[in-house]
């Protein structure tokens, strides 16, 4: 264990120049995720690759030392899913905040939780436009007056427990930072899930959401106890609904599902990944010579 | 009406979509190329399912033809409509072989057969297009055993029964074909030659699609859109018989950056698309010229702008492709103009992005995707497929400047050597961390740029065609090879030569020596503004002095481009 601690650390991380306000939620997040990465024995830097997209919590890759890859605005899912439909030996996690995944990126969260590629999804959600400097993102409730929606939010919020369980996701929970213990174990879980893993990753943006603070969290929320089981579809997607108080924890849960990248014929028989892989150009000449 | 055809003849089908138009025009292309013809067959078609007028051209030769003509020698309506549709093109030379009990066409020139009571009596009208492929080949006289291994090897998997009366369809139509030319009324004449049953017979999706694969292409993502589909579906097919990964992405957007993400892990992935389609996936360029990742498009061009004309062919997404992405950084445009070069470039395509790690894009347009003809067996024993990944040590950092030769810094994957793989989508530093250091930013950027500087090492160079000592220069680029090359060969005049690019950007050095030469470059485009002519001059200084140009969603025919550039030459 002694020997995986700061594993995951750059060698500079003291000086790290960390885009983050005093006070964020990121840093618990940062914190938290290492923590898993150390105490996950299968996960190393290099079998594991961190995807993300644009905003302050898709910077999180910067301050790891790990295979990492900071792409667009809303794109971390496809570029995530290529990466482990073209080498399934590799981790994959997509993390991002509530305006890349659910905002800008909307369409592929719903189309990668029908994929069900084996990846994993955190979505760090704290309900504001942090980069941009305090709009209003899918999830923000509705009133909340911001410098566009100067007369507060009118539209509904996103719901991304209800919309990834309706289409189908085969894990979908709810952790928030101020509980390290419970997300370091959701998102543990959710690593070793087979299949698509959606965690929605309550966090405070302490300077532009002055609703949604760490309070307002630990009030707000609970954790699910040990009589909820998460087969139940059903009771999953009536938890989803629940607003006055938001329940924490592996809200639904199906296993054995196949995910996409076994269900493809290039990894049938054989398990290689893509770049290991040549055509073989006799076969090949023989098969175009066939179309006379 | 008697007539004699003689060394070439057009046949056009012409009728509903989903009345099996497509099953003639395979069937008699296969079987007269099988034969010793030379064969080449386009098809132009409506945006809907069923219904509306559509057509095929078939030219049987007995030398290479390769492109679209307007003259019709023998018109195979499938409908009332279709004659009417074909408009001007049918004349009182061609002659129409027509069902007219039912079609009622009144025309001069028509030989009616049964065909629909024939299938009838064969046992389902299913099979009237198969007693119309007869009657065509009956005018070859085409060797029956020819026609009955065919059907026997495309019908194979349906059953004997189906087989047989496919065999008996098709050999009745024949005695009718056989009956015109006994009777001296329709004399096809055009030489054979053996050899030819070897050739491959392709379509530019074909050549695309199998320059892919040839290019070790692992993995193609994509949202279909026409006529860029096609490439999509032959490589989902060849992937019953190749390890390819094919996903059909949410969208374009969503394609791109599948393929991005695929070439981080080490895949060799494309997206094939068209000019709307592409103009979603431009931000996906930009990143992989910001992440340094090679990435293979492929653009099939339709009219434009928005849906535009989405059945029909044009070449006006030059700029799109040569402009698209923000910022500035290197890219190759190829655009093959024959299928062999198609089946080469897509081949090396995937190498030189590879070696460069930069975008490389593949132009075709609707009518060259569309088109097929018969070509030489490829030989596959000199290609060479590079990857230039490399296995990773501790101190690997993705984006080193010490170790870039010429901008291009040692490509790593994830999990192939000890090294880490960090990219991003921001101005980053050697290690693929995000900057905002402003020395490290212009390094960054030169670096990026360098790599434009040395492509010329895989450029490729224009083909000349005719006479090295011209006045008149026909300068055309992508599809419009084989017609220019065809109206030359008719205008027969040795100050008259063309100029084909199947690279389009970067221009190849050699640009400004040929044009320089002409006494009058005449430029030929389908589009309305002469992309390519702006492109000469904006990159070499030189004006073309006359543009011929083509933007009615149609390709040009080998009449009326001969017709203009003669034109040109008083």
């Amino acid at each position: 264990m002694t020997e995986r601690k700061n594993l995951f650390s750059l060698e500079n991380e003291k000086e790290l120049d960390i885009a983050w306000c005093p006070g964020c939620g990121n840093f618990g997040i940062l914190n938290i995720l290492k923590n898993v990465l150390e105490e996950m024995e299968e996960i190393t830097p290099n079998n594991f690759v961190l995807v993300s997209g644009i905003g302050q919590a898709a910077k999180i890759p910067h301050y790891f030392k790990n295979n990492a890859f900071n792409g667009l605005h809303g794109r971390a899912l496809p570029v995530a899913s290529a990466i482990k439909m073209a080498n399934p030996e590799l981790y994959v996690v997509a993390e991002s905040g509530d305006g890349d995944m659910y905002g800008e990126g909307g369409n592929h969260f719903i189309h990668n939780i029908r994929r069900n590629v084996n990846i994993t999804n955190i979505v760090h959600d704290n309900r504001v436009y942090g980069l941009t400097k305090g709009q209003a993102s899918p999830t923000s409730q509705r009133g909340m007056v911001t410098p566009v929606q100067v007369n507060g939010v009118i539209l509904n919020p996103f719901n991304p427990i209800a919309v990834a369980i309706a289409n189908g996701a085969t894990f979908v929970a709810r952790t928030f930072v101020g509980d390290i213990k419970g997300a370091k174990e959701i998102i543990k879980k959710a690593i070793r899930h087979k299949g698509y893993a959606l965690v929605d990753l309550f966090q405070p943006c302490v300077t532009f959401n002055k609703i949604n603070t760490y309070a307002w969290f630990n009030e707000h929320t609970y954790k699910l106890g040990e009589e909820h089981d998460p087969s139940d579809k059903m009771k999953a997607l009536e938890l989803a609904f629940q607003e006055d108080k938001l329940p924490l924890g592996i809200i639904y849960e199906e296993k054995g599902k196949p995910t996409f990248e076994e269900q493809l014929t290039i990894y049938k028989e054989n398990k290689d990944p893509l770049f290991k892989r040549n055509v073989d150009l006799n076969k090949l000449e023989s098969f175009i010579n066939s179309m006379r | 009406m008697k007539r004699t055809i003689k060394e070439e003849i057009s046949i056009v089908l012409s009728g509903e979509a989903g009345q099996g138009i497509q099953t003639i025009e395979r069937l008699l292309t296969f079987i007269l190329k099988r034969e010793g013809y030379y064969v080449f067959a386009t098809k132009e078609y409506m945006s809907r399912i069923r219904g509306g007028s559509n057509s095929t051209e078939i030219r049987v030769s007995s030398k290479p033809v390769r492109s679209y003509t307007e003259g019709i020698d023998i018109l195979m309506p499938l409908t009332k409509e279709s004659v009417e549709h074909l408009g001007n093109r049918v004349t009182e030379e061609t002659l129409i072989i027509a069902d007219n009990e039912s079609l009622k066409l009144d025309n001069k020139n028509i030989f009616d057969i049964p065909i629909i009571s024939i299938a009838k009596e064969i046992g389902n009208t299913i099979y009237s297009n198969i007693v119309a492929v007869g009657v065509i080949l009956g005018l070859f006289g085409i060797k029956t055993k020819t026609i009955e291994d065919y059907l026997r090897e495309r019908f194979e998997g349906k059953g004997e029964e189906i087989v047989k009366n496919n065999i008996k369809a098709a050999s009745e139509g024949y005695k009718l074909g056989k009956e015109f030319t006994d009777k001296g009324e329709i004399k096809v004449i055009i030489e054979s030659d053996e050899s030819l049953k070897d050739d491959l017979l392709i379509s530019g999706t074909d050549a695309v699609a199998l320059g892919a694969l040839a290019g070790n292409c692992d993995s193609i993502f994509s949202y279909p859109m026409t006529p860029g589909t096609g490439v999509l579906i032959d490589l989902a097919n060849f992937s019953k018989d190749f390890d390819i990964l094919v996903e059909q992405a949410e969208d374009e957007i969503a394609a791109i950056n599948m393929a991005i993400g695929g070439w981080y892990a080490g895949a060799r992935s494309m997206v094939t698309t068209s000019d709307g389609g592409f103009a979603l996936m431009e931000e996906g360029v930009s990143l992989a010229a910001m992440v340094e990742s090679p990435v293979v498009i492929h653009l099939a061009q339709r009219p434009a702008p928005a849906t535009g004309l989405p059945t029909r062919t044009g070449q006006e997404g030059l700029n799109l492709v040569i402009h698209s992405g923000h910022g500035e950084f290197p890219r190759l445009v190829f655009a093959p103009g024959t299928l062999e070069q198609a089946f080469e470039i897509t081949q090396k395509a995937f190498n030189i992005a590879d070696k460069y790690q930069i975008p490389v894009f593949i132009l075709t347009d609707q009518f060259f995707v569309d088109s097929y003809y018969n070509v030489k067996k490829f030989d596959l024993s000199k290609i060479e497929n590079k990857k230039y990944i490399v296995e990773t040590d501790e101190n690997y950092k993705r984006f080193d400047l010490s170790k870039a030769e010429n901008g291009v810094s040692p490509r790593g994957i994830p999990n192939f050597g000890k090294g880490l793989v960090v990219v991003d989508s921001d101005e980053h530093d050697e290690e693929g961390h995000l900057t905002e250091d402003l020395d490290i930013r212009v390094k960054m950027v030169e670096k990026r740029l360098k790599k434009g500087e040395v492509l010329v090492e895989d450029y490729i160079s224009p083909e000349l065609f005719g006479n090295e000592n011209y006045k008149y220069l026909v300068v055309c680029w992508g599809s419009n090879y084989n017609v220019v090359k065809e109206a030359i060969a008719r205008i027969d005049n040795k100050d008259v030569a063309m100029l084909h690019f199947s690279q389009v950007y970067p221009l190849p050095d050699s640009t400004v020596k040929y044009l320089e030469k002409a006494k009058k470059v005449i430029d030929v485009e389908n589009n309305a503004t002469g992309q390519f002519a702006k492109l000469l001059r904006a990159e070499t200084g030189i004006n073309v002095d006359k543009k011929i140009l083509k933007y009615n969603g149609m390709p040009f025919s080998v009449e009326e481009l001969t017709a203009k550039i003669r034109e040109e030459l008083k």
